[in-house]
C-alpha cells in the first residue's frame, strides 16, 4: 500500500529531521503529537492540516505499539522523525517490530469489512496525509503532508 | 448508572433513552478507549432493547480505536435489538467517518435534540 503517485513521488526524509525515542506512555505520545503540531502552527498551516497530521501521528505511533511491538517486551521504544518546513511536513514513525505488508491488511471500507473493528488507522492516514509509504521490512513508515497539496492551499 | 471512579463519561438518561457523552475532549488513549467501551457494554447489556445516544459534543479528536469500540457497541445494541444514535460530531471529525464509510453504519444525527426524535418505538 504504498503512496499512490508517480516516478519518484516517495516521502522525502530530511537529513535535518529530529529524532525521537517514544516510550508507550499517553503523555509522551501526546508531547511529541504537541510539539510537531505546535511546529505547524509556527509555520502557519491550517487548524485542519493540523488535525490531519495529529490523526496521522497517533495511527501510525498506536499501530507501532500496538501491532508492531505485539510480542516484544513492554518498554521498548518507537523512534519518530519529524521535519517541518514552510512546504512540506514529514514524519516517520518506526518500530523494532518484524514488520508487516500493508496489502495483507483488509480493506476497512470494503462492503463486506464495514463492520470490523479495526484496520482503519492506514486508511486514515493515507486519507489525510499527502504521501504514505511503509519501507525496509515494514516496520517504518513514512508521510508526508505537501502544503501545496492541502485542499485550502 | 456507574459507580466507577474513573469514568470518562457522563450518562444521563431522558425519556427512555440513554445519553452518553464523552468528558474528554480527545478520545484517543487505548487504555481509556477500552474502559469506555466496557462501560457501555454493561449498559447495553443490562437494558432490553437500549435506545442509546453518543454525542460527541465535546469531542475534538478521536482515533481508529475509538471507531472500532463504536463499531463493536453497534453491534452489541443491534443484539439486544436496541437502537444507537450519534449526534453533535464535529465537521472534522465526520469527515473521519466519510472516509472509513463508518456513516453508512451508523444513523447520524447533527443534534442530540434530533437524535432523541429519530427513536423508533
Amino acid at each position: 500500500m504504498t503512496a499512490a503517485g508517480h516516478g519518484s513521488q516517495h516521502p522525502d526524509p530530511h537529513p535535518d529531521a529530529e529524532r525521537i525515542e517514544l516510550a508507550n506512555d499517553r503523555d509522551a505520545i501526546d508531547d511529541v503529537e504537541n510539539t510537531i503540531i505546535s511546529l505547524a502552527d509556527t509555520h502557519g498551516y491550517s487548524q485542519s492540516a493540523q488535525f490531519a497530521l495529529r490523526l496521522a501521528i497517533e495511527e501510525a505511533v498506536v499501530n507501532a505499539f500496538k501491532h508492531g511491538h505485539r510480542d516484544l517486551p513492554e518498554h521498548l521504544t518507537v523512534s519518530i522523525e519529524y521535519f517541518v518546513n514552510s512546504e512540506r511536513i514529514f514524519v516517520a514513525v518506526e518500530d523494532q517490530g518484524p514488520g508487516f505488508t500493508p496489502s495483507d491488511v483488509p480493506d476497512p471500507t470494503l462492503d463486506e469489512n464495514l463492520e470490523l473493528p479495526s484496520g482503519r488507522g492506514l486508511v486514515l492516514m493515507q486519507a489525510y496525509m499527502t504521501r504514505v509509504e511503509y519501507v525496509g521490512r515494514g516496520n517504518r513508515v513514512e508521510m508526508e503532508l505537501i502544503r501545496a497539496e492541502l485542499p485550502e492551499a | 448508572m456507574s459507580s466507577r471512579e474513573e469514568s470518562r463519561l457522563r450518562i444521563a438518561e431522558v425519556d427512555g433513552v440513554i445519553k452518553v457523552e464523552f468528558i474528554d475532549r480527545n478520545i484517543l488513549d487505548e487504555a481509556n478507549i477500552q474502559a469506555i467501551g466496557e462501560e457501555i457494554a454493561t449498559i447495553v447489556d443490562t437494558n432490553e432493547a437500549p435506545k442509546l445516544l453518543i454525542s460527541f459534543a465535546n469531542v475534538d479528536h478521536l482515533s481508529s480505536a475509538a471507531l472500532g469500540t463504536l463499531i463493536t457497541i453497534n453491534n452489541k445494541v443491534r443484539a439486544r435489538e436496541g437502537q444507537l444514535r450519534l449526534s453533535d460530531i464535529d465537521r472534522q471529525i465526520y469527515e473521519v467517518f466519510v472516509i472509513t464509510r463508518l456513516n453508512q453504519i451508523f444513523t447520524i444525527s447533527e443534534t442530540a435534540e434530533e437524535a432523541m426524535a429519530s427513536f423508533a418505538g
